[in-house]
């Protein structure tokens, strides 16, 4: 119960005159902190008052505590403030509110300025930061107003303000001219906010890659206990003027679970199982969609294993086999194989058939990069680990994970129709790529 | 050549030498040197002493060094007040620019300056800019005016720019429409009362047709703003659901998650069997899937929320378990979000997977979510009756793996399912027993000498296992203390010969050897039951348990219903209501789900006649005691947009009875009476003219019980006589006397008019200033009848607190102007504070703790009320009718201490500690709040309350 030192009403009375009844409070993004992987506040932006950064030794407290780096909790309370952060590319992206903000607004705005520093400077890391201090600070006026987002789509960004390049640099310091644009961005208020107008190509292209990343988890006996599939449609297109683009599927069905870039109609969608759009100019994300678990998904991949240690023993044994299984005969390239054993683990002795393995004695983790497997000649890892003398036999299974690709290979089997551009009058050269990658693929052991 | 050659620059004079370049003729050396400046503020340096010649740079054509300038100036304009009046002719000018881009910087920059001198320049700039042709401006201004209304409110409200602001929701162009919302809902959260977003189908109709067109952001602030509105009926629920839906399709999880509560709300209203509400279960579940792929801090979100919806509606996700499945990489505070959800989806169907699921994570590397995994496979044996014999069986695998935390916890859990399901597995105790060396945390040692106590008659040696725990007895902790001598008392009864030395021997170390209090007590009560009568002690002590309920962690139902309207928010995150996290800022308004229309839910409310379309809450009214929580409830529904056509003078009949404390009488009335809700003072909007006054009749009633007076007032709040506000003699012969009251829930002002003139009065009518709680007219003064002279009438005017605020002096002074047909004529007089506290003012015991030491000290006051004869129960109880709530009672060294919370109409709250020392007729009061200027008008009401 509450203890207190006997207070003075002259105090009080001058509070009251001091101070009025706040009752106002400050909303969305109060103040953004860039933190690199050694702990130090490397940039500060302040969109309204400045906090001091003192506020972020809760967060400090909660990277101590955490295991392992990404296990830091995102949503971070402190008595007057919360924090939200974000970790990318070993920069941990910690934003300020100050009351009801929905987190998910504030996670995906830190998204948005990750990718926009990786668009304007090729890296998003530290020295990249530093080295173009003044437009970071340029571009993150200008992507919040008050705390609320006013321009993040990186097309309009560019026209407000230049990304940074070698010769841009060269010729304002000759000239004295600016990299801010002087004029409104024309996409900022149209129908069409993504595009702006009088784009002039004198080759005009229009680039589709369907990339699908399984997810899956395998158990001991090789059976699937669950697998699911992310796909996106990632589109390069550079086409004059302001194209009408139509894309349809031979299979539209399997898409039932999907996320649309704002430019897709999405009644015609709903109607007509059909993509249009008029596209935003260069890269963008078309679609994302989800093949769920309640579909049967392919796996083209299995892994023969067995690890197993002696009780008594100071070795265990170590059998790894790779082998295609449903791959509509297409090669598996680029795999990589990792393992965390176990801790008592000292030391590992394996022969692989093809490829190079590390192992390193201190975090315990195996990785082999395989490369290409050839289904006449399977890829094995084979041979001993070595146990502390006298450790008693580890109890935890390791877990293998797997990285691998597919070119020309939609492992969910979408694909595309037919792509028809109106409202312009040129041919474009047009083109869809198709690719197969593991996302979290792992084998129980 | 890159910028980090502006953080090289570290030798001593660095301020003099970019002092030097600022003021360089060269235009490009400024602009380096800006740039220097800018670097060095973003990395924390002070470069305040630069601020003249840095406003110096401000006049340029240069766009680029003007944003630099004007960055600068955000930054510093506060610290050096005085200067940044040089900055307001450029900002004046600018404002004016042909360029689009230039007047909407100039206007954005000006908002983020909070400086008093410079805001007063921008009103001008502002209007101009927010009827600007360009839409790029007038979004711009838009939220300028959350910025301004962030410094100065009031400004705000008297240049007008409030109605600017919801006309702008109007707007052609759906980014503004989207600005005007979100600046709307910002400037609403602080005033919670005010109905700023007067939301209507028109209006909703337009932010549905903006919805479509603007930016993903914007789609964020009107969707949370939708989730605000409460649908005419379901027809209207469906078609704003239907246009929500494809929301649910956008790429970014903030938009997709608001549409899921909008959507989820609105569902409440539609009727089970009608089809969209299938179709709309259906369409829920695949984004909510979708966000648990994306990157592991918006899945922790989303996990959070899933949590809830969940619990609210288990249909939308019950095929989807595999989704929940741990990845090992997955950070940890994924891996247990996704198990909580797992245990909520397991059934019949599905336990098989699980609990292959969860026995292979029992084997993982991480501690906490080993630990987790074994409870989650007893949470599962609870919950799905046929997984029962299953989970026992993986339980026992795992003790087999003498992993010591996974065996510790596994005989937590299986003690749990002993009390779930008595006389079923208690073939396993032998194995239990073999582990009883190895345990050596409390609550498995607890839960192990509890299954040993409870079959001691099958455990052969359940004597010597006891009485092995016995010899450290001092060095174990409470919970397996309390629990030890429980079970020796209970393998006393069972085996009575074997164990009497035992028993004896427990009985004394609990309580001649322990200083605690609790272990003390349960020692003397089973000793003295034991001594005085076996047969009752085997009565009580061996009595048939009530088995464990089924899932002991489900959110309860009301704050389930409370969240639900808050997914996506820092409350769902947490499962707690905003009003627990986010003090003060906000007026506390819990938000309820809307009531299904046409379902069997609506046959629980009295049929009143009323055309209206929202139903009245059920008018289920127990007791008086709870006849407040119950209005209080109404009040806190959304507000209901319909006018009642009642005849006023019943309608006035029913008010005043209701002041006199008469409430229960009126139980039917009440519920169903839609005046009420309004009345209540959520949404002046909503505020029926007719309630303003009922002169003839009601005006009668009011006399009999105003005779009545203070007598007859046997609960509630006190009320003071009327005093005499305005001499006849200054006012042209009209005499009022008033006081204030508050009747469940309700701030009326009680008036007499009384006619010393000679000439009938006609044309009545009453404003307040502002004042500090916005306290305002919720109607006009309904003086129907003239006032013939020597005439005297009672009018009763029901107040809001939405009015505008500001601060007076003293904080509880009235400004009143009465108009009729002669003059206007003012007065001012003063209210209890009493008059705002609120009837939902209690706190929660924990969040008075903390908040009790959240509060400095130095915003704590004493204050001595003296000559009080009352002992602590009855003033507690007195107390209580005036809304301030007591908390918890300590009593130390003859002192009562009672903790009590008050809630006030903005929603700041008081915290006070009252000691009473038994025959000492001074009572002291300690009042902590926020805002320490109204401890004192807390302390004058707790007089009054006591003292009369």
């Amino acid at each position: 119960m509450p203890n207190h030192p006997v207070p003075v009403p002259s105090s009080v009375l001058a509070a009251l005159k001091n101070k009025t009844i706040h009752l106002s409070a400050a909303k969305m993004i109060h103040s953004l902190f860039l933190v690199n992987a050694s702990g130090d506040i490397f940039l500060e932006k302040h969109w309204k008052s400045v906090v001091s950064r003192s506020v972020c030794d809760y967060f400090f407290e909660a990277l101590e505590r955490a295991t392992e780096p990404e296990n830091v909790p995102p949503v971070i309370p402190t008595p007057h403030h919360y924090l939200i952060n974000v970790l990318r590319h070993r920069i941990y992206f910690v934003a300020v509110i100050q009351s009801e903000v929905p987190p998910l607004f504030v996670i995906e705005f830190l998204h948005r300025v990750v990718d926009t520093f990786q668009d304007y400077f090729g890296v998003c890391t530290e020295a990249a930061i530093k080295d173009n201090v003044v437009v970071v600070y340029e571009l993150l006026e200008e992507m919040l107003d008050n705390g609320f987002p006013l321009a993040t789509e990186s097309n309009i960004l560019k026209e407000l303000i230049k990304p940074p390049t070698i010769l841009r640099t060269v010729v304002n310091t000759i000239t004295g001219s600016t990299n801010v644009g002087e004029q409104l961005p024309t996409g900022q208020l149209s129908v069409v906010p993504w595009r702006r107008t009088g784009v002039k190509y004198t080759n005009n292209e229009a680039y589709f890659d369907v990339i699908e990343e399984i997810d899956a988890i395998i158990d001991k006996s090789g059976s699937t206990i669950t697998a699911e599939i992310q796909g996106v449609i990632d589109a390069c297109v550079k086409l004059t003027g302001m194209p009408d683009l139509t894309l349809s599927f031979m299979n539209p069905r399997l898409l039932d679970d999907v996320s649309f870039h704002p430019c897709v109609r999405f009644k015609r969608w709903e109607a007509e199982r059909i993509l249009s759009f008029i596209p935003p100019d260069g890269n963008f994300r078309l679609l994302s969609y989800h093949v769920s678990s309640q579909n049967l998904v392919a796996i083209p991949v299995y892994v023969k294993h067995n690890i197993s240690f002696r009780e008594g023993s100071s070795q265990g044994r170590f059998e790894l086999t790779l082998g295609p299984k449903q791959t509509m005969g297409k090669a598996v390239e680029s795999v990589l194989v990792s393992s965390q054993l176990p801790r008592g683990v000292l030391n590992a002795n394996l022969n692989p058939s093809q490829g190079t393995y590390t192992f390193d004695p201190v975090t315990k983790l195996l990785s082999w990069d395989v490369g290409k497997i050839n289904p006449q000649k399977l890829p094995s890892l084979k041979g001993s680990m070595s146990l502390q003398a006298g450790a008693s036999k580890p109890d935890e299974n390791p877990t293998i994970n797997i990285q691998f690709k597919i070119q020309q290979l939609a492992i969910s089997g979408l694909k595309v129709n037919r792509l028809d551009m109106y409202g312009e009058k040129y041919k474009p050269f047009k083109g869809i790529k198709y690719m197969t990658k593991a996302g979290k693929f792992q084998v129980r052991t | 050549m890159t910028d980090s050659k502006y953080f090289t620059t570290t030798k001593k004079g660095e301020i003099f030498e970019l002092k030097a370049e600022l003021n360089s003729d060269k235009k490009e050396k400024k602009k380096e040197a800006v740039k220097k400046v800018i670097a060095s503020m973003t990395v924390g340096k002070d470069v305040s002493a630069l601020f003249p010649d840095v406003v110096n740079c401000m006049q340029t054509d240069n766009l680029e060094l003007k944003k630099l300038v004007y960055l600068y100036l955000m930054n510093y304009a506060k610290s050096q007040p005085d200067m940044a009046i040089m900055a307001v002719n450029t900002f004046v000018k600018d404002c004016e620019d042909l360029n689009p881009l230039i007047r909407a910087l100039a206007v954005r920059t000006m908002g983020c300056i909070r400086v008093d001198k410079i805001t007063e320049y921008l009103c001008e700039p502002l209007r101009k800019c927010l009827k600007d042709e360009d839409p790029y401006v007038r979004k711009t201004a838009a939220v300028c005016v959350a910025k301004l209304h962030d410094i100065n409110a009031q400004l705000v409200e008297d240049q007008g720019f409030l109605d600017t602001l919801k006309d702008l929701i109007s707007d052609s162009n759906p980014m503004v429409v989207a600005n005007a919302v979100a600046a709307l809902s910002e400037i609403a959260e602080s005033h919670p009362n005010s109905n700023l977003l007067d939301l209507n189908p028109q209006t909703i109709n337009k932010l549905l047709t903006a919805l479509n067109e603007c930016t993903e952001w914007g789609q964020i602030f009107i969707l949370d703003c939708l989730a605000s509105y409460l649908p005419r009926d379901d027809r209207e629920s469906q078609s704003i659901c239907e246009r929500v839906t494809p929301r649910l399709s956008h790429a970014n999880s903030a938009v997709v998650l608001s549409a899921v509560k909008v959507l989820m709300k609105f569902m409440e209203m539609l009727p089970k069997d009608l089809d969209y509400y299938g179709t709309l279960l259906k369409k829920l579940a695949p984004p909510l899937v979708t966000l648990l792929s994306a990157e592991p801090e918006l899945q922790y979100v989303a996990l959070r929320n899933i949590n809830l919806i969940v619990q609210k509606r288990p249909e939308i996700l019950k095929h989807e378990m595999k989704v929940f499945f741990v990845k090992y990489n997955d950070p940890i505070y994924v891996k247990l979000e996704k198990l909580d959800i797992m245990i909520r989806l397991a059934s019949q169907a599905n336990i098989a997977q699980v609990l292959a699921e969860l026995k292979e994570y029992a084997t993982e590397v991480d501690v906490d979510f080993v630990r987790k995994a074994v409870r989650a496979i007893g949470r599962c044996a609870i919950k799905v009756e046929q997984s029962a014999e299953r989970c026992v069986s993986t339980l026992l695998d795992l003790i087999q793996t003498k992993v010591n935390y996974v065996v510790q916890e596994a005989i937590v859990v299986i003690k749990d399912i002993f009390r779930k399901y008595p006389n079923k597995y208690e073939s396993v105790i032998a194995t239990l027993c073999e582990n009883l060396d190895s345990l050596d945390e409390p609550e498995a040692r607890a839960a192990m000498i509890w299954i040993v106590g409870e079959y001691a008659e099958r455990i052969d040696n359940a004597d010597e296992l006891l009485e092995s725990f016995l010899e450290g007895f001092h060095d174990e902790s409470t919970q397996v203390q309390l629990q030890l001598l429980t079970a020796i008392v209970k393998l006393f009864l069972k085996k009575p010969t074997e164990t009497q030395e035992l028993v004896q021997q427990v009985l004394s170390l609990a309580t001649q050897d322990s200083d605690n209090p609790d272990l003390r007590d349960r020692g003397y009560i089973y000793w003295r039951l034991l001594s005085t009568d076996p047969v009752a002690a085997k009565e009580v002590v061996l009595a048939e348990k009530p088995l464990i309920s089924e899932e002991t962690d489900l959110i309860e139902p009301t704050l389930l219903e409370e969240l639900i309207c808050h997914i996506g928010t820092l409350a769902s995150v947490y499962h707690k209501p905003p009003s627990a996290f986010v003090e003060g800022s906000r007026g506390v308004q819990h938000k309820r789900l809307p009531p299904r229309a046409g379902s069997g839910e609506s046959t629980e409310s009295p049929d009143v006649g009323q055309s209206g379309p929202s139903e009245a809450p059920p008018a289920v009214i127990p007791s008086q005691g709870d006849l407040l929580g119950d209005l209080l409830n109404l009040d806190l529904a959304p507000p209901t947009a319909t006018v009642p056509s009642v005849q006023p003078s019943m309608q006035m009949g029913a008010m005043d009875l209701l002041g006199g404390g008469l409430d229960s009488l009126l139980g039917g009335d009440i519920g169903g009476s839609p005046s009420m809700g309004a009345g209540l003072g959520a949404a002046p909007a909503a505020m029926p003219a007719s309630l303003g006054g009922a002169p003839a009749v009601g005006g009668g009633l009011g006399d009999l019980f105003d005779l009545g007076g203070g007598v007859g007032m046997p609960t509630g709040s006190y009320v003071a006589p009327k005093t005499v506000w305005l001499l006849a003699m200054k006012a042209k012969g009209l005499e009022i006397s008033g006081t204030f009251a508050r009747r469940g829930g309700i701030i009326q002002m009680d008036l007499s008019l009384t006619n010393k003139a000679m000439s009938v009065m006609t044309d009545f009518a009453i404003q307040f200033n502002r004042n500090s709680f916005g306290l305002a007219p919720a109607g006009p003064l309904q003086v129907l009848t003239p006032l013939s002279p020597n005439q005297t009438i009672d009018v009763s005017l029901p107040l809001s607190t939405s009015g505008p605020v500001m601060k007076m002096e003293p904080l509880n002074n009235l400004q009143v102007a009465v108009k009729n047909n002669i003059d206007v004529f003012y007065f001012s007089c003063q209210y209890p504070l009493s008059l705002l506290f609120v009837e939902d003012g209690k706190m929660d015991r924990q969040v008075f703790l903390a908040t009790w030491k959240d509060i400095p000290n130095d915003n704590e006051a004493q204050f001595q009320i003296k000559d009080i004869h009352l002992n602590s129960d009855v003033a507690s109880n007195k107390l209580q009718g005036s809304n301030i709530f007591t908390i918890a009672k300590r009593t130390v060294e003859g002192q009562d201490m009672l903790y009590q919370s008050v809630k006030l109409t903005n929603g700041i709250w008081v915290l006070a500690e009252m000691r009473i020392q038994t025959g000492n007729p001074n009572y002291t009061l300690s009042i902590k709040c926020r805002a320490p200027e109204v401890c004192p008008f807390v302390y004058q009401c707790y007089e009054l309350v006591l003292k009369n």
